[in-house]
Order: structure tokens, then sequence, then C-alpha cells
């Protein structure tokens, strides 16, 4: 097991006086990808947001040995933790290249990576971002994080909604990332999850009921069951639920490549 | 028909002075979600320093009233600043306290103008041209409107060309969008919430100066009054967006100056019944986006 990059303990977070993560411990190994799992609602996204400091939250968050949770989010961004939120959350009014040039951390950002993992992107620079699909949305996204050296993505739910060619391009394009820097990956498709994570951390009501190495929890049907409420064999079938109006066409030609679960 | 074209030009001429205050006060709430109630002030500040330039140096020409232009400029920037820095910044989030704050400014500043300079309009001396006037179309238009009206045009241009073309200009326009995402971006939005005041405090403190040109006098209530109907132009226009700020300044008192002159001065009463109107039908503005 290699040396944790982002540690955090006895995590809680709230929105407008709702306690929304209750006593989160987990940590994030340095290398590799760890995800972050559990139904709908347990917390995850909140997790997330607590550790960047987007909401209030309690308790210690540590990154590469340094306490960051009473810092302010653009410190704690700034020490080199990259950002996909839930949901895109690109600027809609800006185009694709204000976006991106938004984005820019460093002195010398990786253009020409971000160019050769989305060249769509490059053809669609002048274009709005609230004009492109959801899929080209997440690449905006991605590539905004991407753009800088990052010692650790956050990388939440970035396929959801998303048609099942383009969650492959999404998974492909984190796969890449996740050679060069750890990632912690908020995700409900397992069969993305199967693809990238090394290693899982189940949340419940706000807390870390499981913590192991992926394969420990996917190749337990009873275990995912359990944790994730879902059985593998009915994960197909849930997708239809939880997947947007966009993917639900692609998604009926091609369910075989959707093993999305509402996790 | 020189009539329509008179109140179409003194309208523009008055909703440019509207639109120097409401830009300001839109970027403001667009990217920090702060009512300022204290916007007003720096108007009137502004105001006072000009007339203070302007008597310190040669009375009525042009140098004089660029300078104090400039002047008041600059001390609505710095006073928008401060009250920012001390008094927003440790409200952050906490509106209710904010709004709080910012009216208890306005009418501790008007107090101290008073103080200062008395509760009296103070009657300012202008450029001999601005108080005549050019024919167009057979209307007779007051000199004094073709200067507020290009300022306020050059303000919207500045503005545009700032928020287009800067780094600071980029972040003002995604911040009024998502001003959370900004900072996770890793950007300190805390300075472009300064800038903003600064550059909203400057266009109002250039209103100041040019309030006092409109109408001939400076007061410390010129700025509490400008304030009612720029906030009514901001909530028209859409708050958060400088075109319907732009636009709405122009409607507003265009429709203004038409009631006053053929509805029995009704004017205050139809940009009441217009903004009611909008709130019913487009409660978002004319070009501000909806509430998700």
């Amino acid at each position: 097991m290699s040396e944790n990059i982002l540690s955090v303990r006895a995590l809680r977070g709230s929105i407008a006086g709702q306690q929304v993560v209750e006593d989160v411990s987990f940590d994030v190994p340095s290398t590799g990808v760890t995800a972050l799992l559990g139904r709908n609602g347990v917390g995850k996204t909140s997790t997330i947001k607590s550790i960047l400091g987007l909401i209030t939250r309690t308790g210690e968050v540590t990154f590469e040995g340094r306490r960051i949770d009473r810092m302010p989010t653009h410190k704690i961004v700034q020490l080199g933790i990259g950002y996909v939120p839930e949901d895109r959350e690109i600027f809609s009014a800006l185009t694709v290249a204000e976006n991106l040039k938004l984005a820019e951390r460093d002195a010398a950002p990786n253009r020409e990576f971000i160019d050769e993992l989305f060249p769509d992107l490059v053809q669609r620079a002048a274009q709005r971002a609230g004009t492109l699909s959801g899929g080209q949305q997440q690449m905006v996204s991605l590539a905004r994080a991407l753009l800088n050296t990052n010692k650790l993505l956050l990388v939440d739910e970035p396929t959801k909604g998303l048609a099942p060619r383009i969650v492959g391009e999404v998974a492909n394009a984190l796969e890449t990332a996740a050679r060069t820097v750890p990632i912690l990956l908020v995700e409900q498709n397992l069969q993305v999850i199967r693809q990238l994570a090394d290693r899982v951390v189940v949340l419940a009501d706000g807390r870390v009921v499981f913590t192991g190495e992926a394969d420990e929890l996917l190749d337990d049907e009873d275990l995912i069951t359990r944790l994730l409420g879902v059985h593998g064999d009915s994960a197909e079938s849930s997708s239809a639920e939880s997947s947007s109006a966009e993917s639900s066409s692609a998604a009926a030609a091609d369910s075989s490549t959707n093993e999305e679960v509402s996790v | 028909m020189s009539t329509i074209v008179l109140l179409l030009i003194t309208g523009l001429g008055l909703g440019a002075l509207y639109f120097l205050v409401a830009s300001g006060l839109s970027l403001i709430y667009g990217l920090m979600g702060v009512l300022n109630f204290a916007h007003g002030s720096f108007l009137t500040l502004g105001a006072f320093i000009g007339w203070e330039v302007a008597r310190r140096l040669s009375d009525g020409t042009w140098w004089t009233l660029g300078a104090s232009m400039i002047a008041g400029a600059i001390i609505g920037a710095a006073f928008a600043a401060a009250t920012e820095f001390f008094l927003i910044r440790p409200l952050y989030l906490r509106h209710i306290e904010q709004v709080l704050v910012t009216v208890g400014l306005a009418l501790a500043s008007v107090a101290l103008f008073e103080g200062i300079w008395g509760t009296d309009p103070i009657y300012v001396v202008n450029p001999e041209w601005l108080g005549l006037t050019t024919e167009i179309l057979g209307a007779r238009i007051p000199n004094s409107r073709f200067l507020l009206i290009g300022c306020a045009a050059l303000v919207l241009l500045a503005i545009v060309l700032f928020l287009k073309h800067t780094r600071y200009g980029l972040i003002i326009r995604a911040g009024v969008e998502n001003r959370s995402m900004v900072t996770a971006l890793g950007i300190d939005v805390r300075r472009a919430f300064t800038l903003v005041f600064a550059i909203g405090g400057a266009a109002a403190g250039l209103g100041g100066v040019l309030a006092s040109v409109y109408y001939g006098y400076v007061s410390a209530h010129i700025g509490g009054s400008l304030l009612i109907f720029a906030f009514i132009v901001t909530v028209i226009g859409g708050l958060g967006s400088l075109a319907g700020a732009a636009v709405a300044s122009v409607l507003v008192a265009v429709l203004q100056q038409f009631a006053n002159y053929y509805l029995w001065g009704t004017g205050d009463l139809a940009v009441v019944l217009a903004l009611a109107a909008v709130l019913l039908i487009r409660p978002q503005g004319l070009m501000g986006k909806s509430v998700r």
C-alpha cells in the first residue's frame, strides 16, 4: 500500500444547518483511483464538498500531511487539487475557450494534453459552453481539472446522465489521467467503477461502512446488494431509471455496455 | 414630432444617469448577492468631491469639469472598495446583515454629508455650453443631456471591454453565474468582489458629478433619490445583467418622461407600474436569468 495523499478523519458537513455528512473517516492513497460509493443521498457529493470547504464542515482533513480543513476553498485547490463537480457546473455563458482559460492555475497549463484528449473541444473553442451537449459539457468540466498539474483529482459522478458511448470516452480520459494523478471518484456506473477503481470506500447514512480493494466489493454480489442496494444483475435495468433523456435512447440500443446502478 | 424627439433625448439623458448607478448595483448583486443600499452614498460623495474640486479650480471650465468627474469617480471607487472591505466582507454570505449594514451606512453617510456640507442644495457652475440647447428635428435639447449620454456610453463600453478582455472580467462573468465554482477552480473571488464594488463606486461617483450637472446642484440627498430609480432599473433589467441595466435605464427614463408629459406628471407612478408588470410577467427581469 502506498502512502496516503489525503486523510479524512471524523468529517462532518452541513448545509443550511442540516447535517449531510455524519462522521466520515477514510484515506486516499497517492496512486490509483479510490471510488467513493453509496446509495443515493448518503452524502458522497457532500463529502467531496466538505473536503474542499464548499460546505460548512468540521473534522480533520489532511492533504500531503498538511491540515486543510481550515483553509478557504481556493487555497485548497491551489495546493494541487483538481475538482470535477457533479452536474459539470460549467459556465454556460462563457465560451469553451473562456471556461478553460479561467481554470488555468499553472503558468504552463497542459493545453496539448487537453487538445489530444478532447479534440472536439478545440473545434468548439468559440462556442458558448451552455449550448454544448451533456457529454461535451462533461469534457469541458474534465478538461478544466486536467489542464493543471494536480496532485489529486476529486471527480464527482462524471458519467451521470451521459450516453454509453460518451461514458466510455469519459472513463478512458479518467483512466489516462489516473496514470499520473490519484483520483477520488464518486461514481454510480458499476462498469466504470470496475474499469477505474483500485479501492472503494462505501458510505451509508453519512458514515463509512466499508473500505477495501475494489475487487473485494465488486466480486461479491451479496456485498453489492447489501451496501449499494442493487444486485449486479439488476444493474442494467436500474440504469434506465437513473439515466437522463439524453442517454436513454442510446442505452436501449446498447444496454449491455451500461451497467449503471442507482448507488 | 419635436416634442417626441425632446422627450426621447431627455429620456436618454436621464437614463444615462440611471445607468451609471444601476450598472454597479447590478454587477454587485450579480456577483455577490448583495443589495447595496449604500450605493447612493457613493454617488453623493462623488458629487460633493466633484464640487469641491471645481470650486478650488476655476469654476465653469471644461478642464474643471473633467477634473471633477475624475475626482468623483476616484473617490466613489475608494469609498465603495472600503465599504466592501471593511463592512461587507466580514458579513460574507450573511445577506440580511449585509443589507442592514448598507442601509445603516446610507443613513449615516447622509447625516455626515449634511454635517459637512449643510442641508441646503449647493448650486454648481458648469461650462456655458452645457446651459445652452441644440436644435434637433425642431426640438431644443439641453446640451447637458449629450454629456450624460456620451459619458454613460463610454462607461458602458469600458465595462464591457473590461469584462470581455481581462482576466478579472472573466472571473466576474463566471462569478455572476456560479461563484462557488469559481473558488473551486482555485480563484480568490474576494478580490473580484472588491474590484466590482470599486467599479460600481467609480461609475456612481462619476454619476454624482453628472447628476450635479443635470440638476444644477449638489445635496446630501441626491444619491438617495436616484438610488430608488436605479433599483427599479436593476430589477426590471434583471439582477446581475449589465445589458439589462442599460436597456432598462433607457426604457424607464423614457417612460417616465413621456408619462410626465402626456399623463399629467405621472412619470413616477408609470415607472412603479412598469416594475409591477415586469415582476408579475417576468420576475427575473428583461434580461436576467430565471431562478432554477
